[in-house]
Parts: structure tokens; C-alpha cells; sequence
């Protein structure tokens, strides 16, 4: 197997984009990446497209040649490939292109990922994403994404003493990363009183617990490590791709306060990587509740069982800290338009091992972690990047 | 709009909770599974798994009061959400019903209960299936209000319907 760097990145703004369509906003990131990388469409192998939910949120299945069309590229005849996996989808697509890569197999790949979730009523892309539980013994019971992710915060807080105060710090530094970025789908900044007094979801959830449905697309170019300084000044080596699965259905897990998919991916990826969690300082993880990011530092092993409620209310994560989590926003404040998120994840962190993250750049950043979740962790992906010098 | 052979096909397990229990390792499981995941020897389970029925006694292991309802239980906010652990051994999903938000804990005694689970609109399929509802526990003659059986004493105002 090769060594794969990363060439070039771009994306949308994350948001209701109501005046771009699906097809519009994959291109874009997709372009805006090959542009990036310097890279000629000439030398383009294949394209890996992460998407969750396009037959059931446009009724558009077979997508991934449809944007290699609109890209310009039909003519080329190139393998396109559409990868499913929940809310995970965008990072198993960089997983698939890291590996095609890795094997010789390709030598350069677009990894993108899109979703396009506001051309449909709320309770309709809620319906579909609850598509990513178990519908027959999960969902028909009246179960919501939310609410099973409510469970394992109920969970948390019994066992660990895990407070409604430190689940609401979550969004609170969320919006406030946000604020400073761009493309981010919410730029405002919220206090912990508003997390604590906004409507309820699915308690202990409330509103701010919770990442928007968002429309939004990202893509990275990938090739061999050996050519990345012909296409790029600062290449970034993907120094591990891991991804782990579990039970669909969270009633069939060992344990609801941890995702053991999480804490498989992650120790295969630090393993490969031979670093530790101390050597990170920058990652992006899985927020789309905030219960969700507690387990995530817990199971990547930023910090023992138990205790990610305490260190991140104590601003341990934030800018400055040791590790700097969701510099973007996360999919809490920079948005969740599903199959994007892993991608998009990876579109930061190499923008952050550049060091041209401006006003959240995290300074001297040379190690990088990426942490995506579908579900409710019956699939969990880790990437280690790494800045080449 | 699903076809009813979609539902009808689950009955047994939606009604009755119909289960199953590895031959070799003697592991329970709910719903009903090809192969044991539980034994070294899986794949010498399958096809061999025997139809196991669960009591329907349970204890709620976590907890969710639902505000922003799944489609099709709109009419039923709030309403709670449980993960339940049976005696057998599996945990199942499901309602937690004739209990007060402010009465549910983690802890609870619940029995499983035959309801009406949602509708497909007007002319669409009606699924049923289980909910739990709270076992009336012994008064132990005390009479703290930790022992008064839930079901027994609910407040009218903000009492979860069925």
C-alpha cells in the first residue's frame, strides 16, 4: 500500500440553499477542489460521492454519474461510485478513495460528499434520516434519531453524573468556532442559558442540542504522497483510514455510553499511525447531538469514561487548549447536510494544516483527526492527517 | 405507504414478543435472529435457532420524553421513550405508557402491553405492537411515595397518553 495525500479541497457553504439544486452545489465543491489541487480533469481516475438519502430526499438515485456529467466529465467515462452509510457516508467515500488510491489501483480520485435536505419538509428529511435506526425495531416504536441519542445521554448522566450544564457547553463553543467561519450554516453565538431554556426535543435534548438539517457539499482530491508537491505547496498525508461498524439498532449494543465502533476505528487508526491521542491538535468529531461529542472524546480516547463532560465545560477543547475540537462549528453550528459531513470535516482540518484558518486557525497544527458517526454509531470512520514537510 | 405484508410478517414478534434462544449457548434474542452472534460455533446455529417466548417483564434501563414526535405519533407528545431490559436478557425499544413524565426513572418496573402503535393516515395500515407500562408494586406499608405504584396515582395534567 502507497501513502496518500491530499491535493486539493473545496465546498460550499453549508445551509438552506434554497436557490441551488442538488446537482449545482455537488459540482461546485467537486471543482473547486480539482482547482484547488491544481490538477488536470485529464488525470481524474474516478469519483467516490458519499450521500445518504438522495432517492428519498429528491428522488434521485444514481447520482454519482449524474454529477460527473454536470462536472463536464461524462465524456471521460469514468467509474463513479456512490457510497451509503448514514450520516457517515461522506467519510466511508474518503475511506474508499483512500484505499483505491493506496492499492495503485487509481492514482488521483475526487472524494466528495453532498446532500441536498431542504427540498423537503422537515418531518420528511427527519423521517428519512430516522431511515439511519432500525425501522422495524427502533423507529415503528415511535423512536426519533434524537431520542435515541437521548438514551444514551439519559445514560451518561446516571451513570457518570454527566450535567445538563456540561451537554449544553457542547453547542455553546460550537456557535461561537462558527462565528468565525464563513461557509458555516449558523454564525451567531449562544449563551448556556439559551441552550438550557430552548424548546425540547427529545430531553434531556433540547433545540441546541441538536445539528440542523442542512443543504451542502464538500470534496477533496486524492493522490500518491510521492506526486502530492507537483499539485499542491503544503500536501497533507492521510496517515490513517479507519472505519469500524456495530449493531444497527442501539437496544443491541454491550454498552448505550459508548460507541464501541468509535473506539475500534480509533485505536486501528492510532495504531497505524503510531500516535496518540496527546499528539492531536486539531480534530473534527461527531456533534450532531451534543451528547455525541462527550462519547466521541471519551471513545477516541482524549479522555477516560466518564469524564468529557467536566473537561469540555472547562473549555479544554476549545482555541488554545491542547486539543482544539470543531474549529469549523461542527455540524452543530457549520451545518450537517449528511453524506458532506465527513468530507467537509477533512476540507477543515487540511485548510487548518495549511495554517489558513485566519481568525480559528489552531497554530502549528501538524496532526489532524477527523471522527464521523452514522446513526446512532452502528458505523464510526477516523482519519489521522497529517502535514507533509 | 407500505404494503401490509411488510407489518403482518412481524406480527408474532410485535404481538406476542416472540423471541429466540441459541441451542448451543442458550442466549436469548429479541427480535428473532438467523444466527447466534453470542457463540464462538455461530455458524452452526443457523437455522437451528429456537423460537423463544419473553415474559414481557422489564425494567427501564434509559429514558427519553419526546417532544418532537416521530411520524405518525404527532397526536402522542410528549411522550416517553425507553430502552427496557428484560430478566431473558435482550433490551427492546419502546413506550413507556400510564406514567407520568415526572414519575419515569431509570429503574422502573414495566410489564409489556398490547397497544395501538400509529397509523398510516386514514386509509393506511395500522400498526400495532408493545408498549410497557409500570408494574403496581407491593405497598411495603410505608407509605413513602417511592412505593406507590406510578400507574395508581397520575396527575391528570401532563399524563402521557397511549
Amino acid at each position: 500500500m502507497r501513502e496518500v495525500a491530499i491535493l486539493g479541497v473545496g465546498m460550499t457553504r453549508f445551509g438552506e440553499l434554497w436557490d441551488s439544486s442538488f446537482r449545482e452545489i455537488g459540482i461546485q465543491a467537486g471543482l473547486s477542489a480539482l482547482v484547488d489541487s491544481k490538477l488536470s480533469s485529464q488525470d481524474l481516475n474516478a469519483l467516490y460521492l458519499g450521500n445518504m438519502a438522495s432517492g428519498t430526499l429528491l428522488e434521485q438515485e444514481h447520482i454519482a454519474p449524474l454529477l460527473m456529467d454536470y462536472a463536464g466529465l461524462a465524456g471521460h467515462h469514468l467509474p463513479a461510485i456512490r457510497i451509503e452509510a448514514g450520516g457517515a457516508s461522506g467519510a466511508v467515500a474518503l475511506h474508499q478513495g483512500y484505499l483505491a488510491v493506496a492499492s495503485g489501483k487509481y492514482d488521483f480520485v475526487v472524494v466528495g460528499g453532498a446532500e441536498k435536505m431542504t427540498d423537503v419538509p422537515d418531518v420528511a428529511a427527519n423521517r428519512i434520516l430516522g431511515g439511519t435506526a432500525d425501522q422495524e425495531w427502533e423507529s415503528v416504536f415511535g423512536a426519533t434519531l434524537p431520542g435515541l441519542w437521548a438514551l444514551m445521554a439519559r445514560r451518561h448522566m446516571h451513570d457518570f453524573g454527566t450535567t445538563r450544564e456540561q451537554l449544553a457547553s457542547v453547542p455553546v463553543q460550537a456557535h461561537e468556532m462558527a462565528s468565525k467561519n464563513p461557509n458555516a450554516h449558523y454564525r451567531n453565538k449562544i449563551t448556556l442559558e439559551q441552550v438550557l431554556h430552548a424548546g425540547p426535543v427529545a430531553e434531556p435534548l433540547g433545540v441546541f442540542d441538536c445539528a440542523p438539517l442542512s443543504d451542502g457539499a464538500a470534496a477533496v482530491v486524492l493522490g500518491p504522497a510521492e506526486r502530492a508537491r507537483k499539485f499542491t505547496d503544503i500536501p497533507v498525508r492521510i496517515a490513517a483510514s479507519e472505519m469500524a461498524t456495530d449493531t444497527l439498532a442501539l437496544q443491541h449494543r454491550s454498552s448505550i455510553t459508548r460507541l464501541d465502533a468509535t473506539v475500534v476505528a480509533a485505536k486501528r487508526a492510532f495504531a497505524h499511525a503510531g500516535k496518540s491521542p496527546k499528539d492531536v491538535q486539531v480534530a473534527e468529531i461527531h456533534d450532531a447531538y451534543s451528547i455525541s461529542a462527550l462519547l466521541a472524546l471519551e471513545d477516541l480516547g482524549f479522555e477516560t469514561k466518564g469524564h468529557a463532560g467536566a473537561a469540555f465545560a472547562d473549555g479544554t477543547y476549545g482555541i488554545g487548549g491542547r486539543t482544539t475540537v470543531n474549529p469549523s462549528g461542527g455540524l452543530k453550528a457549520q451545518g450537517q447536510p449528511f453524506g458532506a459531513v465527513g468530507v467537509a470535516q477533512v476540507v477543515e482540518l487540511v485548510r487548518q494544516l495549511r495554517g489558513l484558518s485566519e481568525a480559528r486557525q489552531v497554530a502549528g497544527a501538524t496532526l489532524a483527526l477527523s471522527h464521523d458517526v452514522g446513526g446512532t454509531g452502528a458505523t464510526s470512520v477516523v482519519h489521522l492527517l497529517e502535514r507533509m514537510n | 405507504m407500505t404494503t401490509v405484508a411488510r407489518y403482518w410478517r412481524e406480527t408474532p414478534r410485535r404481538y406476542n414478543l416472540g423471541g429466540c434462544r441459541c441451542p448451543t449457548c442458550r442466549t436469548v434474542f429479541f427480535p428473532p435472529r438467523s444466527v447466534c452472534p453470542a457463540c464462538v460455533t455461530h455458524r452452526r446455529s443457523f437455522g437451528k435457532m429456537e423460537p423463544f417466548q419473553l415474559s414481557g417483564d422489564g425494567e427501564v434501563f434509559s429514558y427519553s420524553i419526546v417532544h418532537d414526535a416521530a411520524e405518525g405519533f404527532e397526536m402522542q407528545v410528549p411522550y416517553v421513550l425507553a430502552l427496557v431490559k428484560t430478566p431473558e436478557g435482550p433490551t427492546l425499544t419502546g413506550q413507556v405508557v400510564d406514567v407520568a413524565p415526572d414519575q419515569i426513572r431509570i429503574g422502573l418496573r414495566v410489564h409489556a402491553t398490547f397497544r395501538k402503535l400509529r397509523e398510516e393516515g386514514r386509509a393506511g395500515v395500522i400498526h400495532y405492537g408493545y408498549k410497557f407500562a409500570p408494574v403496581s408494586e407491593p405497598l411495603a406499608g410505608t407509605g413513602t411515595a417511592e412505593s406507590a405504584s406510578p400507574a395508581q396515582a397520575p396527575g391528570e395534567r401532563g399524563r402521557v397518553r397511549a
